[in-house]
């Protein structure tokens, strides 16, 4: 990979020398804000813009909001300021607002039943309070079948017959093209030529005339010297994502928005590049255009496929740019930063635990940060692909991650421990594990030659991590799970939620359990998350509360500089219970911190 | 830990040998699915590719007084990792280069492997030539296309061990590793522990060998 034109190299020091590189672990010192804050209970204090307050004609006021002293951040106030008359889908209701929400940085967002005639089912009941009680916890909240009639807003996918194979061509023309349309959403990724190089769904006899129809549109645009990013037929969103040499295309029926998706495309993107590099990437398509990227990716359609298929179910750490922690004390997590710092070897760049897909513990040289997007990268090929997990015992592969250096690979040890068992033995080869109960011990270095290095570091690590306990408290958090929204805030209506801090670019959510174990209602929980997401992250939005009200849910989105929240509440909970139930989230989180968030990691 | 303590010790006057032993073949061959059947006698109808290595142990017991462990390098066949190789059968002692007997071209591959392995890994390196699939063509005769006398004749001349395998229905996979550990120089092989210096393994008796690889450092 030496030699490369002129013009590659120079898009190649473009690229790498882009000083974008999100801090990760991040410093402690975002701490400080929430220190200011944990002092308990203030009453609470109106929004500090006048213009809005003198807009809050229904202002609600909440008993036990919690008051933060920095007076970036305001409290949670529901304030109704208007009823918005209710386009049929929130989607554009979301636009509507952040159009006109100009002057106003907090707005309840209420659909009103102007169109109650037809759209009665979808917004309106709900609308007129639909008492709590009848939407007790048992009455399938986002899981009864009048719900899918009613609510075109979360369309249900039936995820056995999206994932399932598209058959090939010569069986039945129009069958596998019937079934290639109905999948709810496709990954296409094509060469700047034309060729294909993966699709989620159907072969390539069945995809080349629709490849054919994205690169003509595609090239159209580039040929009047414009980029196409996306477009709109009927409801099916495409969103292209043009790289220098590939098109990576999304098409989706889900109710996602563009920057959702193109941030998937971006993560599929990632995932090219870990395995070949940019440098490389460029220089196949410098010698021969026209290369067929496919056989150089050979075996790693399952990786693209595993990331394209956690996309579809919902994805909370792509949705947030950030990652999940292990819950556990901060002592705890002390002592295994501390032994694995002990146990470093020279050749060692990054240390990893993780367990079920959470960060327990990251070293790292104190000049390197890591980047989300390569953890979800490692995540994802550890965790969601078979491939490595299956291998048992130890792995040791060549990774690129794109956010440290996408110009050169790095040498990852993989070592997957059965921490349940009293011995803590290594995972014989084959053994089945659940994501949830896998721990992996990732070590990467700069070094090819670092194997036996690593693999010393690991027994040591392991040896250690068992004398002084840790691998207890690890297989314990590991046991535990996530909480149950009722076991943060005792009687909460809120059913599940999403809790981003900023900061520490980590998220936090309760466990899935009862309400939304299966696949399909977690697809729609997210759905409802997205449309939140979405709403406020609009571009030129400014609209840091959004209350979205429907016949399933009633949801809040809460975005200050320090975090995100968004949490949905069975259908009918009031405005001011769900701000109550927001604060008391915050305060937890707040609280409990130090353990939910792996903050700050230890450098060396 | 277990099974990975400190090796060497064995029966009052058995002999116990560690060697390295690296799969090396065309992607999809069969060379997980091989250490597969010999690591835990299973089958995976549908295996996901290897990606870069991965690392196992077994061990062989040839008589009541000899046991021999096997550190086994399962290596990727994409042509993306080939750079990493040498990495891996640099100090290997002994290998196995897969091909699958339904496809003519993978054979040629494997003689590509065993070529680079006679010029650049350890001079005395054992080499056994496995053609997998078996099963297949013992259902369908029809779909082979390399024929055992061939790739026999290859074998001989190369000076390689040479078995046709099944993974799938383990037919010679114990008998291919076996025969390895039989032509391996186990009296030269004390009963050692292999973790006290684990930069040498037991049986590296030319200890130049390391310092050969010119191929594998410069491209990455």
């Amino acid at each position: 990979m030496s030699q490369h034109g002129d013009q590659v190299e120079h898009e190649v020091q473009d690229v790498s020398s882009d000083p974008h590189r999100p801090p990760l672990p991040p410093r402690p010192s975002t701490l400080s804000f929430f220190q200011d804050g944990s002092k308990p209970n203030t009453s609470s204090r109106p929004p500090t813009r006048a213009g809005l307050v003198s807009r809050a004609t229904t202002a609600l006021s909440v008993a036990d909001a919690n008051a933060f002293s920095s007076g970036s951040v305001r409290n949670l106030r529901s304030v109704s300021s208007q009823n918005i008359s209710s386009p049929s889908r929130s989607k554009s209701a979301s636009r509507t607002a952040s159009e006109t929400a100009d002057d106003s940085s907090i707005r309840s967002l209420e659909l009103s039943s102007e169109h109650a005639q037809e759209q009665d089912s979808i917004f309106g009941e709900a609308f007129h309070n639909k008492r709590s009680d009848d939407f007790g916890l048992d009455s399938g909240f986002l899981s009864t079948n009048e719900a899918r009639e009613e609510t075109e807003l979360v369309p249900q996918v039936d995820f056995d017959q999206e994932f399932a194979d598209v058959p090939d061509e010569h069986d039945d023309d129009e069958l596998a093209h019937n079934l290639w349309k109905a999948k709810k959403k496709h990954f296409l990724i094509l060469s700047a030529a034309g060729k294909p190089i993966y699709t989620r769904h159907g072969s390539d006899a069945i995809i080349s005339s629709y490849v054919g129809i994205i690169q003509t549109i595609i090239s159209a645009y580039t040929s009047w010297d414009n980029q196409l990013r996306s477009f709109l037929a009927d409801d099916t969103k495409f969103v292209i994502l043009s790289q220098t040499n590939l098109f990576l295309v999304a098409i989706s029926t889900l109710p996602e928005s563009e920057v959702q998706l193109r941030a998937q495309l971006d993560a599929l993107y990632m995932q090219i590049l870990s395995t070949l590099t940019l440098p490389t990437l460029s220089h196949i398509f410098s010698v021969r255009p026209s290369t067929d990227l496919r056989r150089p990716l050979q075996g790693t359609e399952v990786l693209l496929s595993a990331l394209a298929d956690s996309f579809t179910r919902g994805s909370p750490s792509t949705l947030l740019t950030s990652l999940e922690s292990l819950r556990m004390r901060k002592a705890h997590r002390k002592i295994i930063n501390d032994t694995m710092v002990k146990a470093r070897v020279d050749d060692l760049l990054y240390g990893l635990i993780v367990a079920g897909g959470r960060l327990v513990s990251v070293i790292r040289p104190k000049k390197h940060s890591l980047h989300p997007g390569d953890l979800q990268l490692i995540f994802n090929m550890l965790f969601e692909a078979e491939g490595i997990k299956a291998g048992g015992g130890e792995s040791f592969l060549p990774i690129c991650l794109p956010g440290f250096n996408n110009r050169g690979y790095l040498y990852m040890y993989v070592s997957f421990l059965d921490v349940a068992s009293e011995a803590v033995r290594e995972l014989d080869i084959d053994e089945k594990i659940a994501k949830e109960d896998a721990v992996a011990i990732i070590l990467l270095s700069a070094n090819k030659e670092s194997f036996e290095d690593l693999q010393s570091m690991k027994s040591y690590l392991i040896h250690e991590l068992r004398k002084n306990g840790s691998m207890k408290v690890i297989h314990r958090a590991v046991q535990n799970g996530r909480p149950l929204p009722t076991d943060i805030v005792p009687g909460t209506a809120l059913r599940h939620f999403l809790y981003k801090s900023k900061g520490n670019v980590q998220f936090f959510m309760p466990s899935f359990e009862a309400q939304f174990s299966d696949s399909q209602s977690r697809r729609q929980l997210f759905s409802i998350y997205g449309l939140l997401h979405a709403s406020v992250h609009a571009k030129f939005a400014t609209v840091k509360v959004q209350h979205m009200v429907n016949t399933t849910c009633s949801a809040l989105a809460w975005v200050t500089p320090m975090f995100e929240l968004y949490c949905i509440a069975s259908a009918g909970t009031p405005r001011n219970a769900l701000a109550q139930n927001a604060n008391k989230v915050v305060q937890y989180i707040q609280r409990e911190e130090e353990r939910i968030f792996l903050i700050g990691g230890a450098t060396f | 830990m277990a099974g990975r303590g400190p090796a060497g010790r064995s029966g009052a006057g058995g002999r116990f040998a560690q060697f390295k032993l690296v799969l090396l073949g065309e992607s999809a061959v069969g060379k997980s699915s091989l250490v597969l059947r010999f690591v835990k006698d299973q089958f995976d109808d549908y295996r996901e590719s290897t990606i870069g290595a991965a690392f196992l142990t077994q061990t062989v017991t040839l008589d009541e007084n000899t046991t021999v462990k096997f550190e086994i390098w399962d290596t990727a066949g994409q042509e993306r990792y080939k750079s990493l190789a040498p990495m891996y059968y640099r100090n290997a002692h002994c290998a196995v280069v897969v091909y699958d007997i339904t496809q003519a071209s993978s054979l040629d591959k494997a003689k590509s492997w065993i070529k680079e392995l006679q010029r650049q890994a350890n001079e005395n390196i054992i080499i056994a030539l496995a053609g997998n699939k078996k099963d297949t063509v013992d259902e369908n005769p029809d779909k082979r296309a390399v024929p055992t006398a061939d790739a026999e004749a290859y074998a001989k001349e190369a000076g390689l061990l040479f078995f046709e395998t099944s993974a799938k229905t383990s037919y010679n996979v114990k008998e291919l590793f076996t025969a390895i550990a039989k032509k391996l120089p186990l009296d030269q092989a004390g009963p050692r522990n292999l973790r006290a210096n684990p930069r040498t393994g037991p049986l590296d008796l030319r200890p130049e060998a390391t310092g050969q690889q010119g191929a594998g450092n410069c491209n990455c």
